[in-house]
């Protein structure tokens, strides 16, 4: 046992040249992630340009597992287009991305990413606006989501009460059947986090969580996420340096679609590199 | 066993279903009662023209739900909903033409008269077996269902969605009509299949069968809206208004698009070619006319005017214009198309959720105004 941990260890995928790591797709089972080398997330030397400007410039980045990881960078330094690549919206120009060690995001639809256990919170809510507070919260729930299996579904207990308990989370419960489109700016944001929670992903993008909630509704959010690491991964995009600083363990700051510097938020507030381009400012 | 109790607690759940299913059931007893067993001179007697006529409405509601089901639901605008409609009405109408057999004008045992007239000498491969009802009646399905089959998988897979897809489903319909029109096609060309004698043995002619076929349609009506509604109240029915809503977003929570808008896309072409097949032997004629353009903006117009989303509305549309046409076409025939163009700038100006949408409106008015 020892001999294979080590192994594992040696072969790591971001330790070894390209050749050694293994390729292509495979079968993709939900829950079936192989993290056993540590990272969740392998996001590899991905280049990306829209008509001539550089989105994503060699960006390389792990993600380990159970880890909550915050992502800074001024406008344009390619957080978004980050977050596409690995949802599968934008598809690189070059570079991987692995999640777990084995399924090759680039080479799966959105579907089979999703599936396999990517869950992702927009920068601008999106809801189902004519589904009520409930539905939404039904249609993103972890379950087969074949064309057969929706046509015979049936609510089990389990799920209900699954629902009923991220309703309260997110305090929606009152607004149970409320047309999503109707509700708040800030409760359409809640809402799409209690999306994520019944989606159960292993791995979460979440794209400005705290925009337009109030101060309470932020600490809640950020107890909220920190609840999450361990067994999730998350991965916080975020403008808000408060919010940012009660939660982060470790940030990476992305600057013209590379990254300029990782580690703990100490260490980023005083590294002259990031103060140049992001605090400094 | 369970499957009837759901049946039962669907229809118990929607009210406008319940007066819908029961004045269905009404229509289909009293019409052919009236028909038949009234005298003609009495004021209460349904002619015979007015007991087809009806059936025919019948059948463009059957087609306006189907409709109703992809863009009202699915957010689909199919602008060539008819290509299915005439092609059901087409495998009826070859089985119709078989059934002829040598009482045709060249009383060619085998060959329909058409045929005869281009000097063919034996039947298409395609035409065997249409001589038998199963077989015309699996092809009314498998037909429709196919070409929708293979369509949708290419659009749907190549993400073509909103004006563009309208626009190729309308390029569909004029392909096929003008496909249709060709006498090498081997469907009787611009003529199409008509002097139909009988179905299954029955006369067409005959009040009885007439009345049958009415019936028949009011059943397909009642059984295609009981099937649109399990469709729609499921989590399946969740998810295609999902898509419509926010189809990128529905992709970003694991549910394959693609999948659902085409079978969506194929329940809804089944049901049009169910429409279609009884549609032709009550009108006693199928032609490449029915392939045309234009009939499948007539659809979209009545489901517009109807109010989608709502599968009521759809049948409230169709059965409204096409009394509306009847009656101008009628009366004033050079007035009927300024009338149904002016029909839909209205209801796209000012009535967005259709008629239906404007009776909710004021009933929730009246009730919000009435003291509690």
């Amino acid at each position: 046992m020892k001999a294979l941990d080590q192994f594992r260890e040696t072969m790591r995928r971001d330790r070894v040249f390209d050749f050694m790591a293994s390729t292509g797709t495979h079968p993709v089972h939900a829950g079936e992630i192989d993290t056993s080398h540590g990272p969740i997330l392998y996001v590899e030397n991905i280049n990306v340009s829209f008509d001539g400007f550089k989105a994503l410039n060699d960006l390389t980045l792990y993600i380990d597992d159970g880890e909550l990881r915050c992502i800074i960078g001024p406008n344009g330094a390619g957080k978004t287009t980050m977050m596409d690549v690995i949802t599968g919206k934008t598809r690189p120009d070059s570079g991987t991305a692995y999640f777990g060690q084995t399924m090759d995001l680039t080479c799966m639809t959105e579907y089979e990413i999703a599936s396999s256990g990517i869950g992702r919170k927009f920068q601008k809510p999106t809801i189902f606006p004519e589904h009520s507070v409930f539905e939404n919260l039904e249609l993103a729930m972890n379950m087969d989501k074949g064309v057969w299996a929706s046509l015979q579904f049936k609510l089990t207990g389990e799920q209900k009460t699954r629902i009923e308990e991220v309703m309260q989370t997110i305090n929606l419960l009152q607004q149970r059947n409320t047309a999503a489109g109707l509700l708040s700016h800030g409760q359409k944001q809640w809402l799409e986090i209690g999306m994520l929670l019944t989606q159960d992903p292993r791995l979460l993008l979440v794209d400005e969580p705290v925009a337009g909630m109030t101060h309470q509704e932020i600490e809640h959010t950020a107890e909220l996420l920190t609840g999450l690491a361990g067994k999730h991964s998350v991965v916080v995009v975020e403008h808000d340096m408060d919010f940012i600083r009660s939660i982060a363990k470790k940030v990476t700051v992305l600057h013209e679609g590379h990254v300029l510097a990782e580690g703990d938020m100490d260490t980023i507030q005083n590294d002259p590199r990031v103060i140049e381009v992001y605090l400094g400012e | 066993m369970s499957v009837t109790h759901d049946l039962i607690q669907l229809i118990q759940g929607d009210r406008a279903g319940k007066y819908l299913l029961s004045s269905l059931l009404a229509v289909a007893i009293l019409v052919p009662v009236l028909n038949l067993l009234v005298a003609e001179s009495s004021a209460f007697h349904v002619s015979t023209y007015v007991v087809t006529l009806l059936g025919k409405y019948l059948c463009y509601a059957l087609l306006a739900i189907a409709l109703d089901l992809v863009w009202g639901y699915g957010g689909i605008l199919s602008l060539g909903h008819g290509v299915f409609f005439a092609l059901g009405g087409y495998a009826m109408g070859m089985y119709l033409m078989r059934q002829i057999g040598d009482r045709g004008v060249y009383g060619n045992p085998e060959l329909p008269d058409f045929m005869v007239f281009l000097n063919w000498q034996e039947l298409p491969w395609y035409w065997s077996g249409f001589d038998q009802f199963w077989i015309a009646a699996l092809m009314i399905v498998l037909v429709p269902g196919l070409l929708a089959f293979i369509f949708g998988w290419l659009a749907f897979r190549s993400r073509v969605t909103g004006v563009y897809l309208s626009i190729i489903t309308q390029a569909l319909t004029f392909a096929f009509m003008l496909a249709f029109f060709r006498n090498e096609m081997g469907f009787g060309g611009n003529n199409g299949l008509t002097d139909f004698k009988d179905i299954l043995g029955f006369e067409l002619q005959h009040g009885g069968t007439r009345n049958a076929l009415f019936a028949l349609s009011a059943l397909a009506l009642a059984v295609g809206y009981v099937v649109c509604r399990y469709i729609v109240n499921s989590k399946f029915g969740r998810v295609v208004v999902a898509i419509r809503d926010a189809e990128d977003r529905t992709r970003f929570i694991g549910y394959k698009v693609e999948s659902y808008k085409l079978w969506l896309f194929v329940v809804s072409a089944i049901m049009a070619g169910i429409a279609g097949s009884l549609y032709v032997p009550q009108v006693g004629i199928i032609n490449p006319g029915e392939f045309s353009p234009l009939n499948s903006i007539e659809l979209v117009v009545w489901v517009a005017v109807g109010g989608r989303g709502t599968l009521y509305g759809a049948i409230v549309g169709a059965i409204l214009v096409n009394f509306a046409k009847t009656f101008f076409t009628g009366a004033l025939p050079e007035v009927w198309l300024f009338a149904l163009g002016g029909l839909f700038i209205v209801v796209t100006l000012f009535l967005p959720q259709g008629l239906v949408g404007l009776y909710q409106q004021t009933r929730e008015k009246y009730l919000a105004g009435r003291p509690a």
